[in-house]
């Protein structure tokens, strides 16, 4: 029980001691068990766990691939998807992010306006990406695709749709920084602000990373290929088991 | 547990730490400075240039049979590096690193485990 309690304190000073962590111009959070700040620490935990739902969507997304195909009723990915377009979205988020970065870097050096200008031309880019996707979807929608059509549809709406409502978050959050900034609200000690703002912004953007290879680069006829070899390794199994149990004499 | 309380009293106070600050935490040491604006600029020409090979990959026909693999690790590269250099992972406290994988780990074998099962479902594609 002594030892228990001399840990705890022992815990609580460590936190109190870590109050002067260098944590990037941000040192006078309270003490924490671990110390390190509790809002970074929460937003790497909604992170982590933000993974887990979009890989969640992901994998309903990859095991229905091909099913529309089979069932006959499109459009089909292979004839709907442009991945030119989707490669000029694909580098807006990418420099999204390159902007994003520099807006921290900027206000860790205590520089007011290029914090804004970044802040700014994030937003912007996030804006820029939103209306490629509401484009996107204003088109396959006029092509005949939606929600109700077929699993494509909706694997690829539910998918993309929660991915632009993550980036749609992010702009907002953005925004308000940059309004506070404005009124003279952020300067290089809250830098720590704009980081996990940042650390936001650039989870939506290695989403999207995975997202556009899987959805759009991975071509679907390698799926059709893929559905071969599982099937031809699936007939393999009995006439293996057969051969080998007339070998053992069974 | 009696141990466990011990290394966790050990490692709050620091002083039974080598190479670390009395009062101080490890961790403090481990805690590197973030990259400057040429590090960022160079990670986002990079990434630009392994997005454009994704794209040109795409188009060539001899690549085929071994665009997936190779989509796929262009992709985690790019991953990585985000995560690496923009996200600060790879310099900040281990403790994020820990605890963004561990989030990983799990939805990756979700990934897995729901492709394994349906593709090797043999109705799954007629």
């Amino acid at each position: 029980m002594a030892t228990a309690i001399e840990s705890q304190t022992a815990v609580t000073a460590h936190g109190a001691g870590h109050g002067q962590e260098a944590s990037h111009g941000h040192a006078d959070h309270p003490p924490t068990s671990t110390g390190l700040d509790h809002r970074k620490m929460l937003m790497w935990a909604f992170l982590a766990s933000d993974t887990m739902f979009f890989g969640a969507l992901i994998a309903t997304y990859m095991s229905y691939r091909g099913r529309s195909e089979e069932v006959g009723i499109g459009p089909f990915p292979h004839e709907i998807l442009d991945i030119p377009y989707t490669s000029v979205s694909a580098f807006v988020l990418l420099m999204s992010s390159l902007t994003m970065v520099l807006a921290l870097a900027a206000c860790q050096k205590g520089d007011q306006r290029g914090l804004r200008v970044w802040l700014f031309a994030t937003a912007l880019l996030g804006m820029i990406f939103l209306g490629g996707q509401w484009f996107e979807f204003t088109e396959f929608f006029h092509e005949g695709l939606s929600l109700q059509r077929n699993m494509f549809g909706a694997t690829f709406f539910t998918l993309t749709g929660f991915h632009g409502a993550h980036v749609t978050i992010g702009v907002i959050w953005l925004l308000t920084l940059l309004f506070i900034s404005l009124r003279g609200g952020i300067n290089k000690d809250d830098s720590l602000d704009v980081e996990i703002a940042g650390l936001y912004w650039h989870f939506v953007d290695i989403v999207w990373i995975v997202i556009f290879t899987l959805v759009y680069l991975i071509p679907y006829d390698e799926v059709e290929g893929a559905a071969e070899h599982t099937e031809g390794a699936l007939r393999l199994l009995p006439v293996t088991a057969h051969y080998l149990g007339s070998f053992v004499g069974l | 547990m009696g141990s466990g309380s011990a290394s966790m009293a050990d490692h709050g106070t620091g002083a039974a730490m080598p190479g670390t600050h009395p009062g101080t935490d490890h961790q403090v040491d481990q805690h590197q400075e973030h990259p400057g604006e040429r590090v960022y600029i160079n990670v986002a020409i990079i990434l630009t240039v392994v997005t454009a090979i994704e794209v040109a990959i795409y188009y060539i026909e001899a690549m085929r049979g071994i665009l997936v693999p190779l989509l796929i690790a262009l992709s985690v590269f790019k991953f990585i590096a985000v995560v690496g250099y923009f996200m600060h992972l790879k310099m900040d406290d281990p403790l994020f690193r820990r605890i963004f994988i561990a989030g990983l780990t799990i939805s990756a074998s979700v990934v897995l485990a729901l492709l394994a099962m349906f593709w090797t479902e043999p109705t799954f594609f007629r």
